[in-house]
């Protein structure tokens, strides 16, 4: 094993033998946030469930029920739960991975590791919340006696991939920033609040009116979010442009998130 | 082959002087000091920067296992060095070739997170340590039998004593078994009793033959562990080469400093709490009455004692202690008790000569007090601080250090009878 130790240039630090070399670690790191998540909670792992469950349940009220929100001719639930399940992938991995160096400063200030190890395994991590949320969608489902359209879970996958790499390069670039600039605590959670808003989770695109369309679709959460339930709830044909938007604005933020990490990284040590 | 190669480490630091010692900022700040800057160009203010070099030029090969040692003030560089080597943080310019596994020994415990249990977080600390979970499955119960924690295992760090956590926390880093091992001293932490056995366990990594680069200011431990040296002085090296002749000129140096300067401390008189009589000021010297206050075993010192103030009584009489680094008494001396000697009122100074220091080496402190019979009017407790250097009492190269060799060392020899 030979070191080459030098100052470093951004970009050419990017050393994907040492990465794989590091990727137990990666696993170390998610599956301690995974423990650490719940631990002395009384309801443990059911958090995963009740928090999703809870918002989808005020959501139905208020914009189901009291405003009338349109739903694709389905049940309202189902439709808002659907947007929150890929949703929440996105919003909670930019609240666990902009924290994620910060909230270990003593372990980037006295060991060397890639870094950006650190808040890619937080955005892995909503994965977990994930497969819980999921569960109970499948109930929701059967109360309401809802077949969904198997399309939907063939895309899955791609669709998980797209939010994936959106929230990776927003997670590594919202981290980055927060070693220096320790606003970001206080301007995330707001932010994600009103993103919601302009995500079709509690709306159908269909409501916004066509000369704006086009601004919901550079948030790449729109197309994934409207190519889910497009194919899984079957309430229209999917819009392939959409998705290939999304998907393209994902991959941006992913380079963006990257670079502007690898940038900012060999300094993490010194300011943080 | 060298397993450790470096050419010209520098590491600069840009202090911007502000009055919030904080590294990181706030948006708004960074943002006013944008809109600020075009005034501070036309205004000829410039926003105060400075650059620092840490390490300048730093430059030396290790051989596989050789323990270096490496010396100089505070503030000189030693602790940058290591973070670059260790690739903590990466140099401003020059370049390190290693070949091997770095391992640190300080680094205890990083990463260990309360809500875990033991077991989770040995797991997770080798890990970080940049053990393979393999290799963590084979050593876990050496680990654990190590630290002495085995019917914990099960149970969150957080309900662990301060104790059980360092000895797991040590245990682990312990069992890394890299090719090279750098100790920073600076950082150990913990009580006396587990500093020693860091110590302890530093030397018999040192003495099993792998590659060591030894950072301290206890010159007794890297004079012991280390064939080589290197001094840093202000980021740079001021001289490298054979352990003893470095230490020695880095000793030099010191004393150099403190001459005239420690060698008389002037009493706190916010400190005093009987001022009707009271110690004034204490001076140390060698029996050349050179002002001195690093001694080699076996040599004399001497104290002048100034008084200041009004004794209500006829007589007084003076007392001192000696303290060594581990808070034991070492010695003392009373001039009434010991020698029936008592001072009149009107003598204002004294010398008490002490010696010879048989003392093991290491840092020693003295406590002054004066009395009349048995009221106690003065007590100065750290009237004095010395060294003892280059306790090698039997021609032997090696040193014996207060941590391990005992309180003072008897004059004795060893013969053959039968």
């Amino acid at each position: 094993m030979e070191t080459i130790i030098k100052p470093k240039k951004g970009l050419a630090d990017l050393n994907f033998k040492e990465l794989w070399s590091y990727r137990e670690l990666f696993y170390f790191f998610v599956w301690r946030d995974v423990k650490l998540r719940y631990k002395q909670t009384f309801f443990g792992i059911a958090w995963a469930v009740i928090q999703p469950f809870i918002t989808m349940m005020v959501f139905s009220i208020v914009f189901g029920k009291l405003a009338n929100m349109p739903s694709d001719n389905i049940p309202y639930p189902i439709f808002v739960y659907a947007g929150l399940l890929l949703w929440n992938i996105f919003s909670n991995s930019l609240n666990y991975a902009s924290s994620s160096l910060i909230g270990s400063a003593n372990i980037i200030q006295k060991i060397y590791l890639p870094k950006i190890i650190m808040p890619a395994a937080s955005v892995m991590v909503t994965l977990v919340d994930f497969f819980f949320a999921a569960l109970i969608f499948l109930g929701i489902m059967f109360y309401y006696s809802f077949m969904p359209h198997f399309q939907g879970l063939l895309l899955l996958p791609l669709l998980l991939l797209i939010t994936l790499f959106a929230s990776l390069g927003l997670g590594w670039f919202l981290a980055a920033v927060n070693v220096k600039f320790r606003d970001v605590r206080y301007a995330l959670p707001f932010f994600i609040q009103l993103l919601i808003f302009i995500t079709p989770v509690i709306y159908p695109v269909s409501i916004v009116p066509k000369a704006y369309q086009w601004l919901l679709a550079l948030n790449p959460m729109t197309g994934v979010i409207e190519a889910f339930k497009a194919g899984f709830l079957g309430t229209m044909p999917i819009s392939w442009t959409g998705l290939a938007i999304s998907a393209g604005m994902s991959i941006v933020f992913f380079i963006f998130g990257l670079v502007y990490f690898l940038k900012t990284e060999k300094t993490f040590a010194d300011i943080i | 082959m060298y397993i450790i190669e470096a050419e010209n480490l520098s590491k600069k630091y840009v202090i911007s002087h502000k009055e919030r010692g904080i590294a990181y900022s706030t948006l708004r700040e960074e943002l006013t000091n944008t809109v600020k800057k075009p005034f501070y160009w036309i205004t000829g203010k410039k926003k105060s920067k400075e650059d620092i070099w840490a390490l300048r030029d730093v430059s030396f090969k290790l051989e596989p296992g050789e323990v270096l040692g490496i010396i100089g003030p505070n503030g000189s560089g030693k602790t940058t060095l290591l973070k670059i080597l260790t690739r903590i943080t990466g140099p401003t310019k020059g370049k390190a070739i290693i070949r091997g596994r770095v391992g640190s020994l300080l680094e205890v415990g990083t990463g260990f997170h309360p809500e875990l249990t033991g077991r989770e977080n040995v797991y997770l600390n080798g890990a970080i340590l940049g053990m393979r979970k393999k290799e963590i499955d084979k050593k876990f119960d050496e680990i654990v039998d190590f630290a002495g924690v085995e019917k914990f295992l099960d149970t969150p760090l957080k309900r662990y004593s301060t104790g059980m956590n360092v000895r797991l926390a040590f245990s682990v880093a312990a069992h890394l078994e890299p090719d090279i091992l750098l100790i920073d001293e600076v950082l150990a932490v913990g009580d006396i009793s587990f500093q020693k056995k860091c110590l302890g366990k530093m030397e018999d990594v040192a003495k099993q033959g792998r590659t060591v680069l030894f950072v301290s200011h206890h010159m007794v431990a890297v004079r012991s562990l280390c064939k080589n040296a290197i001094w840093l002085d202000k980021g740079r090296i001021k001289e490298k080469g054979d352990i003893n002749e470095v230490v020695r000129n880095y000793e030099r140096s010191q004393m150099r400093k403190q001459d005239g300067f420690s060698c008389i401390t002037q009493r706190d008189l916010r400190k005093v709490e009987n001022p009707s009589f009271y110690i004034s000021s204490v001076e140390i010297l060698n029996t050349k009455h050179e002002r001195i206050n690093v001694f080699r075993y076996n040599e004399d010192l001497i104290l002048f004692v100034s008084f200041a103030g009004n004794s209500p009584y006829d007589k007084y009489s003076a007392e001192f202690h000696i303290y060594n680094e581990l808070g034991q008494l070492v010695s003392m001396g009373e001039s009434g008790m010991h020698h029936a000697k008592y001072f009149g009122k009107e003598v204002k100074k004294i010398k008490i000569e002490i010696g010879p220091l048989a003392l093991t080496s290491g840092r020693y402190r003295i406590l002054l007090r004066v009395l009349s019979g048995d009221t106690c009017y003065d007590m100065w407790r750290n009237a004095m601080d010395f060294s003892i250097i280059e306790c090698q009492p039997f021609e032997t190269r090696w040193e014996i250090p207060t941590y391990k060799g005992g309180v003072c060392i008897l004059k004795h020899s060893f013969h053959e009878i039968d």
